[in-house]
């Protein structure tokens, strides 16, 4: 069965919800530490959501350079699939595995909401079980999500097809181009600001039109990865 | 002992967010002199020794890859203080 290893940091808050939603998704989830040099063979990695080492610095930065991120960075050279959520996104932009870096929220709050996002790229390894340009609703909460980067860098990324997920409706937090998830160019690194992992099982899931926490469109991010994994 | 001092602004061209709040809270105390702050980051690494050439070349490389994030922010300054 296909292992996918979640690391906590710590500070890391969303680490427990990630490796349920692995489980969910039909895979098994292998806990792994920031202090070692370890990832135990896993198939995958995610980085997951929180405050990794207060957030001290800035957002994601202290957490790059943790024992274990010079393993990660080995792996995600070598086309191994990593997801990088909220904080976990953070830390992939700090460690330039993908491009950009988040700054404080334009409006300077922290924010909570179930966020629509279209899927803009459906090739990646965490994004190959949704049809090109869907429309999903992800639960998002975050204060430093606003995702900048130098003009000639979006351009390419742009050009690329690097923006995977692009903000819906509300351009929640005043990132650029309402970018809201990226990829390296290989496509086996993704991160993104909103939580797919909340968005695993009818119930605790994010508001939806039809009913109240029924989202389940994050199951596709995991289930995504293990037929990437499969099709290798 | 000696100290070495980096500065590191974020990026002219970026909004900062929080000089924007601290202009609002000026213009709200009637200090309308002001048209902008931005705040940036102040870093006093102290040296068990004297600050060679090596030393010094660490600190640019640390301010460069771990101080800043070349991608929003600049180091404006490293300076030795005693």
């Amino acid at each position: 069965m296909t292992r996918i290893g979640v690391i906590t940091f710590p500070g890391s808050l969303d680490d427990r919800d990630a490796q349920r939603a692995v489980r969910i998704a039909g895979a098994t989830p292998v806990a792994l530490w920031h202090g070692d040099h370890d990832l135990q063979g896993v198939d995958a990695v995610i980085l997951p959501g929180g405050f990794a080492y207060g957030d001290y610095l800035r957002a994601g930065a202290i957490a790059s350079f943790a024992p274990i991120m010079s393993e990660v960075i080995d792996a995600a050279n070598k086309g191994v699939p990593v997801l990088g959520i909220c904080n976990g996104f953070q830390m992939l932009a700090e460690a330039r595995l993908v491009p950009g870096a988040h700054t404080r929220n334009a409006h300077q709050q922290f924010i909570r909401r179930d966020q629509k996002m279209r899927v803009e790229n459906s090739d990646t390894a965490w994004t190959n079980e949704f049809a090109a340009g869907a429309e999903i609703i992800i639960p998002m909460k975050n204060a430093d999500g606003r995702y900048v980067a130098d003009a000639e860098t979006i351009a390419r990324v742009e050009g690329n097809g690097q923006v995977v997920f692009r903000y819906l409706d509300v351009n929640p937090n005043g990132s650029i181009n309402e970018i809201a998830g990226v990829s390296n160019e290989r496509g086996n690194v993704v991160g993104l600001m909103p939580h797919p992992e909340h968005a695993t099982e009818a119930g605790f899931g994010p508001d939806m039109p039809e009913a109240m926490a029924s989202g389940t469109d994050g199951i596709a991010f995991f289930t995504s990865a293990i037929r990437a994994l499969q099709a290798v | 002992m000696p100290t070495i001092v980096v500065e590191v602004m974020p990026k002219a061209e970026l909004l900062d967010p929080q000089g924007k709040a601290v202009v609002g809270a000026l213009s709200r105390l009637g200090k309308t002199a002001y048209t902008s702050v931005r705040i940036g980051k102040r870093f006093e690494v102290t040296v068990d020794g004297p600050v060679d050439d090596a030393i010094l070349a660490d600190v640019r490389e640390l301010a460069a890859d771990m101080f800043s994030n070349s991608v929003i922010e600049d180091v404006v300054s490293i300076e030795v203080t005693e």
